[in-house]
């Protein structure tokens, strides 16, 4: 089924007989696999409205990510939060959709200083499991009128509702960028210079380490505050550093958010979020290839196949989902991290709200 | 403004509930007395005011949830409050309630600067988070107006904003993790020191939710390191149109000013009067902010001045020291005081898309004829947040209502041209009722819906956010 309009998609929800499952791009496959009649989101495609002058814009959930951002960096504009894309990584092709990425909450390493994808996301329209269309937020970036549904349906994986439309706030695409590349250190290493560089003022908007055990720190800015900011930084890190600028940097930081590093090595790869701090220990724990983003506070891990990597990490303060995984481990092993009771009954909770007869994506999240 | 009737059985049962809440709580944290509760009858919006049943001012999380254990038990409801601050009637009680006050709860829990988060109580002013860290380097980035005051707890269920948020962004920005009480006593620890949900994001739901979905007591805030320096630039026009337009420029010539405020000649002339910040005598003015080491200040106010030339400005100033800009911001801080000295005035907040400054001030300037009430416009024009403020006589018989009737025609505008009824301050009772001419019904019975499944008694703040006709089912059953 690919509905051609929002009235259509929800025609078709209300009268579901049986489970639904979401399609964007189909780029972003994770989760618990979902057996329903697939519903196609490609019917509802295109920017509604771009005022670069206000920062804004507002796409159909359906829309080829590749479109807006071919839209904003016409402007010189773009969306801040870096959204990953995981068809290397997964070994799928499709198109990207604007729906997709918010379902899936995409927020790449620019996270650490320009927030996540839900922080971008200022205003949704969706349809709920009973049909209902419903509308929150708006296309204004300072918006505080009732309950912030926006952010509730951002990474909610098209299990409370099908998103239709979605406005995003924009920032401007800075003039150059730059990073600093390190020696290859030890993970502990990493997150201390990284968390040292994080919290100097010169607005580091990308700290990972990469499978190589290097650590790279992007600036982006006017060209001659990045030689400026390199130059401080360095400084104030110690050390030696080379210097990636430009696209060479650009290019890096692509591979970086999308996890190259593991897109064509056999195994599962989990995705856990965790105290920067409590990184290193961690990293040993897991005992396995790791790329660490967001200052540490982000660890890709790729370990062998049907792994339970929750029980090589024990008890933490953070969470483990599994990205990439036969369906066989997907069904095996929870996808994304079990909750405490009364988290969970609240979940629950809101599903039963806001798709009372379970048909929208059942399963995949738990 | 309408509230509903008092329910009987709960005001029958007053003494009762007393009684439970003295066993858990000591004589300092329960306050029956009723010139005592007077403080608490209203919050910054003191036009509306109602004498709660008690007041309750808890020291710990523990002592929240019996207090919320035993008023679920009974069905009483509980009006959550931080400082008091709020100007929508977000803490404003009603006669059948307990309030609920963080205002002891004010400690420091963990600074940890490697990871760049502190772990509060809800009850600390804004401005002392800041400047727990501030010699360290650090800051906290949400900066509303009466930071001085206002609780973090407030901040967090008003998902409050401030003059820097086009940089930095609001509240739920900067939110990384709450304890929140649920209404039957249940403490939940939602997310921490990490940067995304493991689910769904119930913090970005219960940030902005007013106080209705549970007690937050503790939270993990994410702190900044601050800039090298900061500098204003004052940019002076001879019409609101071209301020506007200038403001949609400069945001689309890829310099990201941390703050972009707007005033209009009233409200210049009683900020100068005020503050003696040196501003020009204009129809409309600017405060562009940006922020750097000296050398990349210049380079950004040198992009943002050039396409000011190009409005011919009336007066286009550098701040030339620390001691220039602190003036400047002196002035725009203190815009409410300094309007409040020489009338009564209504503020409001409605937020528009930036493109529609233009039509949006040409619009209220023709109302405040129709109405003939005067209006002072001072924002946040980077983030298109307005706060015209309406200045009326509370002493002349029917002034009140009229500026009210004058405020919601402002706000349907605002609505109209594309924007939002609140940007920062929040629903509470001030905007309740406007609440239908933005969302259709599916739209506010989805946001209910989430307060069935976090408060199915409906008792945390239950008479805000919601037009009362809307909620009455839900509030009754």
């Amino acid at each position: 089924m690919r509905p051609a309009s929002e009235q259509e998609l929800s025609d078709l929800v209300r009268d579901a007989s049986g489970p639904l499952r979401i399609c964007g791009g189909g780029t972003r496959a994770i989760g618990r696999p979902v057996v329903g009649e697939p519903v196609l989101m490609s019917g509802l495609s295109g920017i509604t409205l771009y005022e670069p002058g206000a920062l804004t814009l507002v796409a159909q959930a359906g829309t080829p990510l590749a479109e807006v951002e071919r839209a904003t960096a016409a402007e010189g504009q773009r969306l801040a939060f870096e959204p990953m894309d995981m068809q290397g990584l997964l070994a799928r092709e499709g198109v990207p959709t604007v729906g997709g990425m918010v379902a899936a909450n995409a927020s790449g390493p620019r996270r650490v200083q320009a927030g996540g994808c839900r922080d971008s996301l200022i205003g949704v329209r969706f349809v709920d499991g009973s049909g209902t269309i419903i509308k929150n937020g708006g296309r204004v970036m300072k918006n505080v009128t009732g309950y912030d549904l926006v952010k509730l349906m951002a990474g909610s994986w098209g299990t409370l509702g099908v998103l239709t439309e979605c406005s995003f706030k924009l920032l401007p695409i800075p003039e150059t960028q730059a990073s600093l590349v390190s020696d290859q250190v030890t993970p502990q290493e990493a997150v201390d210079l990284m968390s040292r560089a994080l919290a100097t003022p010169y607005e580091v908007n990308g700290a990972a380490r990469a499978l190589d055990g290097r650590v790279y720190l992007r600036l982006e800015g006017f060209a001659r505050q990045v030689g400026y900011r390199s130059q401080a930084l360095r400084e104030v890190l110690g050390g030696d550093w080379e210097l990636l600028e430009g696209d060479k940097s650009a290019a890096q930081w692509r591979g970086l958010r999308d996890v190259a590093d593991f897109a064509a090595k056999p195994g599962d790869v989990w995705r856990v979020s965790v105290k920067p701090s409590d990184a290193p220990e961690l990293v040993a724990r897991a005992n396995c290839p790791v790329v660490m983003d967001w200052g540490g506070g982000l660890i890709w891990a790729l370990v062998p196949e049907g792994t339970d990597l929750r029980r090589r990490l024990g008890s933490f303060a953070g969470h483990a989902t599994l990205i990439r995984g036969s369906e066989a481990t997907r069904a095996a092993l929870p996808v994304f991290q079990p909750e405490a009771d009364a988290i969970a009954a609240l979940a629950r909770g809101l599903r039963a709200k806001f798709d009372p007869r379970g048909v929208l994506n059942p399963g995949l999240m738990g | 403004m309408e509230m509903p009737i008092p329910n009987a059985s709960v005001m029958s049962k007053r003494d009762r509930v007393l009684v439970r809440l003295a066993q858990v709580l000591s004589a300092e944290a329960l306050i029956t007395d009723e010139a005592e509760c007077r403080a608490y009858d209203c919050d910054a919006l003191t036009a509306y005011r109602c004498l709660p049943l008690a007041v309750t001012l808890p020291t710990s999380t523990q002592e929240v949830s019996d207090i919320l254990r035993i008023c679920h038990q009974e069905d009483v409801p509980v009006v959550p409050r931080g400082s008091g601050t709020s100007l929508a009637g977000g803490a404003l009680p009603t006669a059948d309630s307990i309030i609920l006050g963080v205002a002891r709860m004010r400690d420091m829990l963990e600074v940890n600067y490697p990871d760049r988060y502190v772990r509060v109580q809800t009850g600390m002013t804004n401005l002392s988070v800041t400047g727990e860290v501030e010699s360290d380097g650090f800051f906290y980035a949400p900066d509303p107006s009466s930071q001085l005051a206002c609780a973090i707890a407030g901040n967090i269920a008003m998902n409050s904003g401030g003059a820097h948020c086009l940089k930095y962004g609001v509240t739920t920005n900067n939110l990384l993790g709450v304890t929140i009480v649920q209404m039957d006593g249940t403490v939940l620890e939602v997310g921490g020191a990490f940067l995304d949900a493991a689910g769904y994001d119930l913090l970005g739901v219960i940030c902005g939710s007013e106080g209705q979905l549970g007690v937050v007591t503790e939270a993990t805030l994410r702190i900044l390191p601050k800039p090298e320096g900061a500098r204003p630039v004052l940019m002076g026009f001879d019409s609101n149109e071209v301020a506007g337009t200038c403001v949609s420029d400069i945001i689309k010539a890829g310099v990201l000013p941390v703050a972009i405020e707007f005033m209009d000649r009233p409200c210049i002339r009683a900020c100068e009067d005020f503050a003696k910040a040196g501003y020009p005598d204009c129809e409309a003015l600017l405060i562009v902010e940006v922020e750097g080491s000296d050398a990349e200040i210049d380079d950004q106010l040198d992009v943002i001045k050039n396409i000011a030339r190009r409005h011919n400005p009336v007066e286009l100033r550098e701040s030339q020291s620390d001691e220039e800009s602190k003036k400047i911001w002196l002035g725009r801080k203190s815009a409410f005081g300094a309007m409040g000295q020489i009338n009564d005035y209504m503020c409001l907040d409605g937020t528009i898309p930036v493109s529609s400054l233009p039509y949006v001030l040409r619009r209220i300037g023709e109302m405040s004829k129709e109405f003939g009430l005067d209006v002072a416009n001072v924002f946040h024009a980077g983030d298109g947040n307005m706060h015209p403020l309406i200045l009326f006589d509370a002493n002349k018989p029917g002034d009140l209502e009229l500026c009210e009737e004058f405020g919601a025609e402002i706000l349907k505008l605002c609505v109209e041209a594309g924007g939002c009824l609140t940007g920062e301050h929040g629903v509470g009772i001030e905007k309740r009722d406007l609440m239908d001419v933005q969302f259709a019904p599916e739209d506010l019975d989805a946001q209910m819906r989430v307060k069935d499944v976090f408060d199915p008694k409906w008792l945390l703040n239950p008479a805000k956010v919601f037009p009362l006709t809307a909620s009455a089912t839900r509030r009754a059953a």
